[in-house]
């Protein structure tokens, strides 16, 4: 082991550790924004509702993320009119196209954890919230979604984790995160074992900086009570 | 969807990929239980060694340990070829380095799985097997192995379904499985919407094909609970 080398490219993995949190930070809290409608809309007991939320879902879990990734980056510019638009400055962007296809990925799976949480809220509490008066929206407001989102916590925060594991995989296209930074500092160093290794480290410290942090929302949200 | 006769090398590309996961699947079976068995064990270096391998492998993206596994294992074995007096610069083909890098990914999830999955085999079947005179491998073949495959089969259908997808990741070290193959079919023309699509239609169609044939394995691995169930 060569801990020099480790120490004197530490800067970069650094930077390429801060990219990932960014990453992970913004397309967990994109795709939770997502997943909202398509949970509700995933539970409605209207077929053409629920259709469009299933495919959906069914297409993001059933294919890989890398493939995604490329769909998004590089399979978008086939078509004149992507390229021809408003939106390519941005589609053309490989921070942006990762962030994108991260938050489409995990949104289908945020959407399925938070239907399983709704359809876990006790019927005789949405019961109880009719007899008080409450309309269908406001006991859904008040009631199911409050109580859904603390049944929800703890498997996102297992989405959370799985979406810095699956950011790794922006380094393919040519995002320089921390897997990308160790990428570019082996193929200077020729030192695959020492780096990768100290990248593996700084993925775990950021896992356990997450747990941590979900630990904190779990208890200030009282998670313990239901 | 127009091919440009690209479909034979998707084909051929799916065909690795099956490999691969089933090769992988394999490792990773094995992998699993000797670290749910590690994990259990009375030992105390055996349960720190099973906890420290799925604490650091499921903390680590599987792309990383790919890549550590391709690159980083040549390296290691050139120098312990070094130590036997062998002056040989070893490599590791792709296909190895994948299967072995996604059955410790695979491996480490397992081991959780099958762990929860033995301890749910009551004790008192394996005193009544001792009993009988059988010895702790038939007991473990013949008891234990049938009831916590049972109640390990979901979990484990779940991760396999995990690592279906996860073979992708192995076309980044240029093994020409599915998603290689659309790369190189949309570098000759420069149509990676299509081929892209293509690959990931493919995806699907094995992810259902895994779902049905896991939905029949349960069932059979469930005989005999279904009127319990019910």
């Amino acid at each position: 082991m060569n801990f020099e080398v480790i120490v004197e490219n530490l800067p970069k993995l650094l930077d390429g550790a801060l990219l990932t949190v960014e990453l992970v930070v913004f397309s967990s809290l994109a795709g939770l924004a997502l997943a909202f409608p398509l949970a509700l809309a995933r539970c409605s007991p209207r077929l053409w509702l629920r259709a469009g939320p299933w495919a959906y879902i069914f297409f993001f879990r059933g294919t890989p993320l890398l493939v995604q990734l490329f769909l998004v980056y590089y399979g978008l510019s086939q078509f004149e009119a992507v390229r021809a638009s408003v939106f390519w400055p941005i589609l053309r962007d490989a921070w942006w196209c990762a962030l994108i296809t991260m938050a489409l990925h995990t949104a289908a799976y945020i959407a399925e954890i938070l239907r399983g949480a709704i359809q876990a809220v006790p019927r005789g509490e949405i019961e109880a919230a009719h007899s008080l008066g409450m309309g269908v929206w406001q006991a859904q407001r008040r009631i199911v979604l409050p109580r859904a989102v603390r049944i929800a916590l703890p498997a996102y925060s297992n989405e959370v984790i799985l979406m810095l594991k699956g950011s790794a995989l922006a380094s393919t296209i040519t995002l320089l995160e921390l897997t990308g930074a160790a990428r570019t500092v082996i193929a200077r160093t020729y030192m695959p074992i020492e780096i990768f290794l100290a990248a593996g480290v700084l993925y775990l410290l950021i896992s356990f900086a997450l747990v941590q942090v979900f630990r904190l929302l779990e208890r200030r949200l009282g998670v313990f009570a239901c | 969807m127009n091919l440009h006769g690209f479909g034979d090398q998707l084909l051929a590309g799916t065909l690795l990929t099956l490999q691969l996961a089933f090769a992988s699947l394999g490792v990773g079976l094995a992998l699993g239980m000797a670290g749910a068995l590690a994990k259990t064990s009375r030992n105390a270096a055996a349960r720190w060694a099973g906890s420290t391998y799925t604490t650091v492998v499921r903390g680590v993206p599987e792309l990383l340990v790919v890549l550590l596994v391709y690159f980083g294992a040549s390296q290691v074995l050139t120098m312990l070829a070094e130590l036997v007096g062998l002056d040989a610069s070893i490599e590791v083909d792709a296909f190895t380095a994948g299967t072995v890098a996604l059955g410790l990914t695979f491996g480490a999830y397992a081991t959780e799985v099958l762990r929860g999955a033995l301890q749910t085999v009551p004790h008192g079947h394996v005193e009544a097997a001792q009993a009988l005179g059988m010895g702790s491998g038939r007991i473990f073949i013949r008891i234990v192995m049938p009831q916590a495959w049972r109640v390990a089969l979901p979990g484990l259908g779940n991760l396999f379904l995990v690592l279906l997808k996860d073979t992708a990741l192995i076309s980044v070290i240029g093994l020409e499985e599915l998603m290689r193959k659309s790369a190189i079919a949309v570098s000759h023309t420069k149509e990676p919407f299509t081929f892209y699509m293509a690959a990931a239609l493919i995806y699907l169609g094995l992810t259902v094909a895994a779902m049905t044939g896991l939905a029949l394995l349960e069932k059979r691995a469930a005989r005999g609970f279904a009127r319990r169930a019910a």
